[in-house]
């Protein structure tokens, strides 16, 4: 298990989710659908798919382990038979 | 008749709003710490709503649906971007490791945190003049917001500086009486009144015009446009730099940077966080809707007015129109109180204290916020009386502004490398810049220096690429002080 690796991909996954957060590939679209346009469905949507994801994010800890908080967490990671060379976590400054 | 019943209506929500402020005030203690963060203990749902309330003011409440209705719905994805998932984004990256920082070294204010890291009272300085020389015109836009919809509510009656006065007045009580704490409680009860109104509002226009599906057909009878995305002021240009100036803007705001450090716990971050794009959401859409149905209706807005007291005034009776205008006004007040709040604490303590007068008593120093605050309002006031602009761009002035601090303020944050001179080349020659881009509009005899160039891009997105740029540039040019501790920084270890 390779928790850091893991990590990494929320860095894309936010791109995209602040990116894509208005609705490029309707641009020009003019449909309505149930009662307002289009392009308004996908943005109420994405933002709720954020709002599950923002959650997600924040429950995995993803965050704590890239800012160097518990790092006994990372410590559990290299004793659980990880990369025996894996630097030491990165709150740890002299 | 109808007139003093929508005043009364007004004044009494407003007067209740600072009721509940003296209740808050009776169980302070008083310290500063208390006054200005609530001693660090804000759960959830009043976080989540002070924040929310915050970020609501003239410029969402009256301003949004102004823009939705004159150049189409738009405005909703902008705002929904730059608010619901930006600056959610932000608010994790900026705020939770302030909060973190803060929480360990006891930081109240912005300039403080960054002025003991660097070991520089230049710095702190610098960032608390430059947030208070921008919070000016935003304070102002309350003003302006307040001013027009009493005229609007009241058929100019009460006059446009009867309103901007009445919100001043409240501005300088609530913050005088009750500090962050109050200011956090009433800012829950006008987060929930305002979501409340503004959905039975929406429910009252859509049913008064037919349901949903008619109000939009009717928009787009009388503008066709509305219905395709982009096109017209919403060029590619004018959505990405409005969304990234005022996400980034909002996270220096005084007033929301302030609030990065009042969590009482990292899960009350966390939830908060969760629910933001849901809760920005579920106003945004009633409001700036109506604002862009508002187009298709038989309504006659007059130039100047807002949309929103007009659509209520045809659609709504006259009680619930006054109760939105109240909820309107509140939404500016619990602006402008925590607006107040946290430039008197950067005033005091970032400029006052460290240079002015470093032995000022406690008490003195107390005094001196409040006056501060009284002087402040009043001035922004004076300026609210000339109306220098509409509300979306005297806002989006304010938010640039703000905006050229960000990055440098994340690299300080995030690369243990920044040093001082980086810090303050970072934040002062953009400012300069950008000071000079919008005063050369106001300054008659010099030529007015372009705000968008290429089609609606904003200067101030340029001039933030060179606040970061100039922040690591000079950094890796120049040597950390023998001031500056990186470790004050650092959020786990001893």
């Amino acid at each position: 298990m390779r928790r850091p690796r893991r990590d990494i991909v929320w860095i894309p996954t936010f791109a995209m989710l602040v990116a894509f957060a208005v609705p490029w590939p309707l641009w020009g679209a003019d449909r309505v659908v149930a009662g307002l346009p289009v392009w308004i469905w996908w943005h109420v949507a994405w933002l709720g798919l954020c709002a599950v994801l923002f959650s997600r994010f924040a429950r995995s800890g993803a965050w704590e382990r890239g800012i160097g908080l518990r790092p006994e967490a990372d410590g559990d990671d290299r004793g659980a038979g990880g990369d025996p060379r894996a630097p030491p976590a990165r709150g740890d400054r002299p | 008749m109808t007139l003093g019943l929508s005043l009364g209506i007004v004044v009494g929500y407003l007067l209740l709003a600072l009721a509940v402020g003296l209740v808050a005030y009776r169980v302070s203690e008083t310290t500063a710490e208390d006054y200005y963060l609530a001693s660090r203990s804000i759960g959830t749902v009043v976080l989540l709503f002070t924040t929310f309330a915050t970020l609501l003011s003239a410029f969402t409440f009256f301003g949004g649906p102004n823009l939705a209705y004159l150049a189409g719905p738009e405005w909703l994805i902008v705002m929904g971007t730059l608010d619901g998932v930006l600056f959610a984004v932000l608010w994790y990256a900026i705020g939770y490791k302030q909060w973190l920082i803060g929480n360990r070294n006891g930081y109240v204010t912005l300039g403080e945190m960054l002025g003991d890291r660097f070991g520089s009272t230049g710095l702190r300085a610098l960032v608390a003049g430059v947030s208070l020389l921008w919070l000016f015109p935003y304070v102002m836009l309350q003003q302006m917001g307040a001013g027009e919809a009493l005229v609007g509510l009241t058929d100019g009656v009460v006059p446009y500086w009867g309103g901007a006065a009445l919100i001043t007045a409240f501005m300088i009580l609530y913050v005088v009486l009750a500090g962050m704490r109050g200011v956090a409680w009433t800012d829950t009860i006008q987060g929930l009144f305002m979501l409340s109104v503004v959905w039975i509002a929406a429910v009252w226009v859509v049913s008064a015009v037919g349901g949903v599906g008619a109000a939009t057909g009717a928009m787009l009878d009388a503008r066709p446009e509305f219905g395709n995305f982009g096109g017209g002021t919403y060029s590619v240009g004018f959505i990405v730099s409005t969304a990234i100036t005022i996400a980034f803007g909002v996270t220096m705001f005084p007033q929301i940077n302030q609030r990065f450090f009042v969590a009482k716990s990292g899960e009350t971050l966390k939830r908060s966080f969760a629910l933001w794009p849901v809760l920005v959401l579920l106003l945004f859409v009633p409001a700036f809707m109506i604002g862009a149905w508002a187009a298709g209706m038989p309504v006659d807005v007059p130039e100047g007015a807002n949309v929103l007291p007009v659509v209520l005034n045809e659609y709504a009776p006259a009680w619930f129109a006054a109760l939105v205008i109240a909820g309107a006004m509140a939404a500016m007040m619990s602006s402008s109180d925590s607006m107040l709040l946290s430039g008197s604490s950067y005033f005091t303590r970032d400029l006052y204290r460290p240079v002015i007068n470093a032995d000022a008593s406690a008490e003195r120093e107390a005094w001196v916020a409040r006056l501060g605050v009284a002087a402040f309002a009043l001035l922004a006031f004076i300026a609210s009386l000339f109306r220098p602009g509409t509300l979306i761009e005297v806002g989006d002035t304010a938010f640039s502004g703000f905006a050229l601090l960000a990055l440098p303020v994340i690299c300080a944050l995030y690369w243990e490398r920044t040093t001082r001179t980086g810090m303050i080349a970072g934040v002062l020659v953009p400012q300069l810049a950008y000071l000079a881009v919008v005063l050369s509009a106001v300054v008659g005899f010099v030529p007015t220096l372009p705000r968008t160039v290429l089609g609606g891009w904003d200067v101030a997105l340029g001039l933030m690429a060179l606040s970061a740029v100039l922040t690591v540039g000079v950094s890796l040019l120049t040597a950390p002080s023998a001031e500056g501790d990186a470790s004050r920084f650092a959020v786990a270890g001893d």
